[in-house]
């Protein structure tokens, strides 16, 4: 159920994002959903990839500072509502989420919403006990 | 058990040095006021005859050499002999104006290569050493120096020079190079490639390197040993007093010994002149004793040390100067506050992650200075979330403040994007006010 994110340190200045969109693009490799998060200096750029190792290899090569990070992805009904219901159970469950995104494309008829957690099992455990669909990461690699 | 290269000149009591040198700073006296113009004129302006020096507690009456008489003196004003002596001619990179230019004699080759000889023993180089020598050969003193050094001791010398870092690798490990003498900053570029590649330090027979050339600090020894798997030991010298070999650490890594039976150590401020009390930091000099070429006196380097008088667990009696701790010319002063790089740096390595790759910005522009850190961010000191990231910041900018009363912006930049030489490396960069 868990997956795995790349997170990417960036200086914030100009054609950073552009180099490493080229270098996932020379190996060939599909941005699945991404979210940047940025100060006045740096930004962290977060990838969902359909192919994790060979992203990392490439941006390693090309001297990019890069760990892995464990997310999750949720299915969220695509009305209004939708979100409040996930991240009430969340709350009733007292767990934080550090920072979430949207992917564009949809599995079904739902939104697909990643969210990073401190303490990742807890959340999947409230999360799938609520009855909210927590995709697979096969799924969500190949959307 | 030590084992000393020249135990009878390492190891002479004091008050038999203290004999040499007088006798030989007499010699030096003789000959720089006999041969070299420039002396000439300043022991006159000082009404000083080299007969009013008659032992080594006379020196501090000695006029001063600075650098700028290598300069005015291109290029071979210094030279107290003829050309058909000189049998070597080396000269600084001269960033600014004219090259300092340097000379030596068969004799002071010689003289050089067994203090380069004295380096390698020091750290516990023997005949049965292979010494790979990645210093720059050509006219920076470092390479030859070392060079010379290692056949002197009798140790096999690869003379691979600076950069082609995987090839380095290649030979350390198919020649089992087992002692190193680079820059700090080029033996870590070694590691980092090594890790790159996949080599496996513990298969290469490395035990000891001598690096110099360039300040460093402990936190840099420590990553140096831990990752290379080797004792890293501290050299120090000047092409104007001689190249490298005018002190080295022994294994006992507490201060460098001043081969002093050749070059005489001085301590002084650097604003008056007068020699500091005794064990102070100041602006360190040097008189060159034996010298034939140029016989160097009262040089003063603009490096800050301090020396250590109390004698050294390994048995020699040369004293010791602290490793170095700036140039007297890199001080900057930042809002009224007096700060070396090398204090930066040392701040910066207690942080748990922090590559040893920053780069300090004087921002001179402005009415008062103001000073930027940019800091390399590796995969160990990266974290996924801006709260911490933003977290590492404040924190090295507040060690800062705490250790160095010091108010640094602080940038995280990415890995590699400060540029990296395999000779010196450039710290800090000034930007000024357009005129």
């Amino acid at each position: 159920m868990k997956l795995k994110q790349i997170s990417l340190f960036m200086e914030n200045r100009t054609g950073r994002l552009a180099d490493v969109a080229r270098t996932l693009g020379e190996a060939g490799i599909n941005i699945r959903a991404l979210s940047l998060a940025d100060t006045s200096d740096f930004g962290i750029l977060r990838l969902i990839v359909n192919d994790v190792d060979g992203a990392l290899r490439a941006l390693r090569a090309k001297g990019h500072t890069v760990i892995l990070t464990e997310v999750i992805a949720v299915e969220v009904g695509d009305q209004p509502g939708g979100l409040a219901h996930v991240l009430g159970v969340l709350e009733q469950a007292g767990l934080n989420v550090e920072y979430m995104y949207a992917f564009v494309e949809k599995a079904t008829d739902k939104a697909v919403v990643v969210f990073r957690f401190e303490n990742i099992d807890l959340a999947l455990n409230a999360l799938t006990k609520a009855g909210v669909s927590v995709l697979p990461a096969a799924t969500v690699y190949s959307l | 058990m030590t084992v000393y290269f020249d135990s009878e000149n390492e190891c002479r009591s004091r008050d038999r040095l203290r004999v040499l040198q007088s006798e030989r700073l007499r010699g030096a006296v003789e000959r720089a006021y006999a041969h070299v113009p420039l002396y000439r004129k300043k022991f006159d302006e000082a009404g000083l005859k080299p007969a009013d020096i008659r032992s080594i507690d006379d020196i501090g009456r000695l006029p001063f050499t600075v650098k700028d008489d290598f300069r005015e003196q291109y290029p071979f004003g210094m030279f107290a002999v003829p050309m058909d002596q000189i049998v070597r001619i080396h000269a600084s990179s001269g960033t600014t104006g004219k090259p300092t230019v340097v000379g030596y004699t068969r004799e002071d080759i010689d003289m050089w290569s067994v203090c380069c000889a004295r380096l390698l023993a020091n750290g516990g180089g023997t005949p049965q050493d292979v010494l790979q020598v990645a210093y720059g050969y050509g006219l920076f003193t470092g390479g030859l120096g070392l060079h010379y050094g290692g056949e002197k001791l009798g140790a096999a010398v690869i003379p691979m020079s600076g950069g082609n870092t995987k090839k380095q690798l290649m030979l350390m490990k198919d020649f089992g190079t087992t002692l190193l003498a680079c820059t700090p900053s080029y033996a870590l570029q070694v590691a980092e490639v090594a890790a790159e590649e996949g080599i496996d330090i513990r298969s290469l027979k490395l035990k000891a390197g001598f690096f110099g050339a360039e300040p460093w600090t402990e936190a840099m020894r420590r990553q140096i040993e831990d990752r290379l798997h080797i004792k890293a030991l501290d050299i120090y010298g000047l092409s104007e007093v001689i190249g490298p070999g005018v002190a080295g650490e022994c294994l006992v890594q507490q201060g460098l010994h001043v081969f002093e039976d050749h070059f005489y150590p001085e301590v002084i401020d650097p604003a008056t002149g007068k020699p500091v009390p005794a064990g102070q930091s100041g602006e360190l000099v040097f008189t060159c004793l034996t010298k034939q070429a140029i016989p160097l006196i009262r040089y003063r380097t603009r490096d800050i040390s301090r020396m250590i008088e109390e004698p050294c667990g390994c048995g020699r009696t040369f004293r010791r100067i602290e490793r170095l701790s700036g140039r007297t010319d890199d001080m900057l002063i930042i809002r009224g506050v007096n700060v070396f790089p090398s204090q930066i740096e040392s701040v910066l390595m207690k942080i748990e992650g922090v590559e040893p790759n920053y780069l300090i910005v004087v921002d001179r522009t402005g009415i008062l200075a103001d000073i930027e850190v940019k800091v390399e961010v590796s995969e160990r000191l990266f974290s996924d979330e801006v709260k911490q990231l933003e977290a590492l910041r404040h924190r090295i900018a507040d060690e800062m403040r705490s250790m160095l009363s010091l108010s640094a912006k602080v940038t995280l930049v990415e890995p590699k994007s400060l540029e990296r030489a395999a000779g010196k490396v450039q710290r800090v960069v000034f930007i000024d006010p357009k005129p």
